[in-house]
């Protein structure tokens, strides 16, 4: 810290013995395991040319799927970046009773199935669900509705936000607000020009992923969207319904712009890798 | 050991005025009843071992720490009242809290683009003022550079330049010099004095180091376990420490049980003259491995057999058994006793013992 050292690079080592195949092998089975599915995706989505899968994603139904589904993203995604931040700004800066509680919470979602998170809200908002009466005396949709797909996608994307700022706010501390706050800037300012900077990086990562899993989200979207086409059903939701169909041009079609928003996440993810690693949590630092 | 010139903040008004701070964290005891005053302009300096309160008493005077009970008042006015920003003190962190994604003069800004709008200085004058404090801490031409692209000894400067931009009322500075080597550290101590001195602003900071302590303040306060134990000049904590923590925290110390009696100091086989205000009875017998003679085995003092010599330069280290003791004692050129040698029998004599019960 005190002087500057010349970054000395570590000798590249060499792999020895058997090293170079155990690298081959699992180059291997990463080939197989990931980029044979994600060539078949785009083989089968093509496999009648370029028209037929064009016409997959403009039939209404795949459109209102992708329409459902960056709205729901839409919501979700901002709703998580705030509370993720204000999670992460509580645990990493202050001390107060229930913390470990609040961050077993914050895991949850990691630990159980998204069946079960989507099952909840069913359990909750259907029709037998405990406030069931109450909302259809009232005429208020949840659950095979929009504010149902919200809540599970809430629910099951919690933790990403949270996860990612947590132990890179713990690692920068408290002293750089302490120090605004002498040099006489109120907590507003304080927050805007010191502590979301230093975040900012390490916040879009989590919305990066918040939002890969929330566009993805297949298993707690399911139990409550009710599978209305063209109403409720998402893009994963769609690419089953026609695969059921037997449409596998439909599916694959639909299954491809998943997967390019997949690619597309990969390659942002690794961009901020690579640029900001610094600005990362610790685990992030490559 | 440096004795620094006297103290002439005596004549000075009260600036600072510390009574009766409590605080825990929890149930343990950070800070207990500490009362404290400082004048205006002084350079106070709060020295104590880790986990003493001294940061803490620290963070209590900056707003960023809630006392449990007591008082401070800042030129009569209620400090404790005002929150953090509206205290106007300049706070120098251990590891400085620069603003990582500003550059230096940016950070240097922060203080003066952050006022209410009524009373932020313009551009020019921002620009202007930023200029002008590079150039106090010598730094002139590195205000576009990012914090991680300066050395430790910059980053210190460049927080103390932040702190100063706003002209705070009041001074603090946690560790300044903990995180820099040795070398950095005594420059950059003759600096802070000298930058002190002519800012005229009262100055509050906390040191482990005695030597920093002693060399730097106007006045020293020596803290443990969030109380403090004594409160004075350098040159008064130095020769008259409180008890024996405090002796032996502030320099190299020799220990021997003693007894006093009708005014005269036992120690083994010598007697001697008891220090004024000494307890009687037994006594543990306080001494500076340098401030001792040596006398051959038939003068005055205590029997001794050296068992060690190393010479560093015109200082020789000479370790003694006393009494079955080991004492490491120094002895420069002139009062190195002759033809010194392990195996030698010589007598030593402590020249301002200390006594405490």
């Amino acid at each position: 810290m005190t002087t500057e050292t010349p970054a000395v690079r570590p000798p590249a080592v060499r792999l020895p013995g058997a090293a170079p195949l155990l690298v081959l092998a699992s180059v291997a089975v990463m080939g197989v395991l990931v980029l044979l599915p994600l060539y078949t995706v785009f083989h089968d989505a093509l496999s009648k040319g370029v028209g037929p899968y064009l016409a997959a994603i403009k039939e209404p139904d795949a459109r209102s799927a992708i329409r459902l589904t960056l709205i729901v993203a839409a919501i979700a995604v901002p709703l998580n970046a705030v509370f993720g931040v204000a999670a992460a700004w509580a645990v990493a800066k202050f001390e107060f009773r229930g913390k470990s509680v609040l961050l077993t919470v914050i895991d949850l979602p990691f630990s159980i199935s998204p069946v079960v998170s989507g099952l909840v809200w069913v359990l909750l908002f259907g029709a037998q669900g405990l406030f069931g009466e109450w909302l259809t005396d009232h005429d208020v949709k949840i659950i095979f509705a929009l504010p149902g797909l919200v809540l599970a996608t809430v629910l099951v994307t919690l933790p990403f936000v949270a996860r990612e700022l947590i132990p890179l706010m713990q690692e920068q501390g408290s002293d750089e607000e302490a120090a605004a706050l002498t040099l006489g800037a109120g907590p507003l300012v304080t927050f805007w020009k010191i502590t979301l900077p230093n975040i900012r990086w390490a916040l879009l990562y989590g919305v990066l992923l918040c939002n890969a899993r929330a566009m993805g989200e297949f298993g707690a979207v399911s139990v409550v969207s009710g599978h209305i086409r063209g109403q409720t059903t998402t893009l994963p939701l769609h690419v089953e319904v026609l695969y059921n169909d037997y449409d596998f041009v439909g599916a694959f079609a639909a299954a491809s712009l998943l997967a390019s928003l997949g690619l597309v996440t990969l390659v942002l993810k690794t961009v901020l890798e690579w640029r900001h690693a610094g600005e990362l949590s610790a685990a992030r630092k490559h | 050991m440096n004795f620094p010139r006297p103290a002439n903040t005596e004549a000075t008004p009260l600036s600072l005025d510390i009574r009766g701070i409590s605080k825990a964290f929890g149930r343990f005891p950070a800070l207990k009843d500490v009362s404290l005053q400082a004048h205006d302009k002084e350079f106070l300096a709060l020295l104590g071992p880790s986990g003493s309160g001294k940061t803490t008493l620290l963070r209590v005077l900056a707003g960023l720490e809630t006392p449990d009970v007591g008082e401070v008042r800042f030129d009569g006015e209620d400090f404790l009242s005002l929150p953090v920003r509206k205290r106007r003190v300049g706070m120098v962190f251990q590891h400085y809290a620069l603003f990582r994604h500003m550059t230096v003069a940016q950070n240097i800004a922060f203080g003066l683009n952050v006022r209410p709008r009524a009373e932020r200085p313009s551009k020019e004058a921002v620009r202007a003022r930023v200029a002008e404090l590079l150039a106090l801490v010598q730094l002139e031409g590195l205000g576009g550079r990012f914090p991680a692209q300066l050395s430790g000894g910059q980053r210190q400067r460049v927080a103390l330049a932040r702190a100063l931009a706003i002209e705070p009322r009041m001074l603090l500075l946690d560790e300044p010099f903990g995180a820099l080597d040795a070398q950095v550290r005594r420059e950059l101590r003759r600096w802070l004095r000298e930058l002190h001195d002519r800012a005229g602003v009262t100055t509050v900071f906390v040191t482990h180091d005695q030597e920093e302590a002693l060399d730097l303040a106007d006045r020293v306060a020596i803290l443990k376990d969030g109380e403090l134990k004594q409160l004075g000049t350098p040159n008064e904590v130095y020769e008259n420490p409180a008890d024996p923590f405090i002796y032996d925290f502030l320099g190299a110390a020799c220990r021997m049980p003693g007894v006093v009696e009708a005014g005269r100091l036992t120690i083994a086989d010598w007697e001697t003259q008891a220090p004024n205000g000494a307890p009687d009875g037994a006594v543990e017998v306080f001494f500076r491995p340098d401030e001792v003679a040596f006398a051959p085995p038939d003068g005055a003092g205590l029997a001794a057999e050296v068992r060690a010599i190393a010479a560093r330069g015109p200082d020789v280290r000479i370790e003694c058994v006393v009494e079955g003791r080991v004492l490491e004692l120094e002895a420069h050129g002139p009062t190195l006793p002759p033809g010194v040698a392990p195996g030698l029998a010589l007598r030593v004599k402590p020249l301002r013992p200390r006594v405490y019960a």
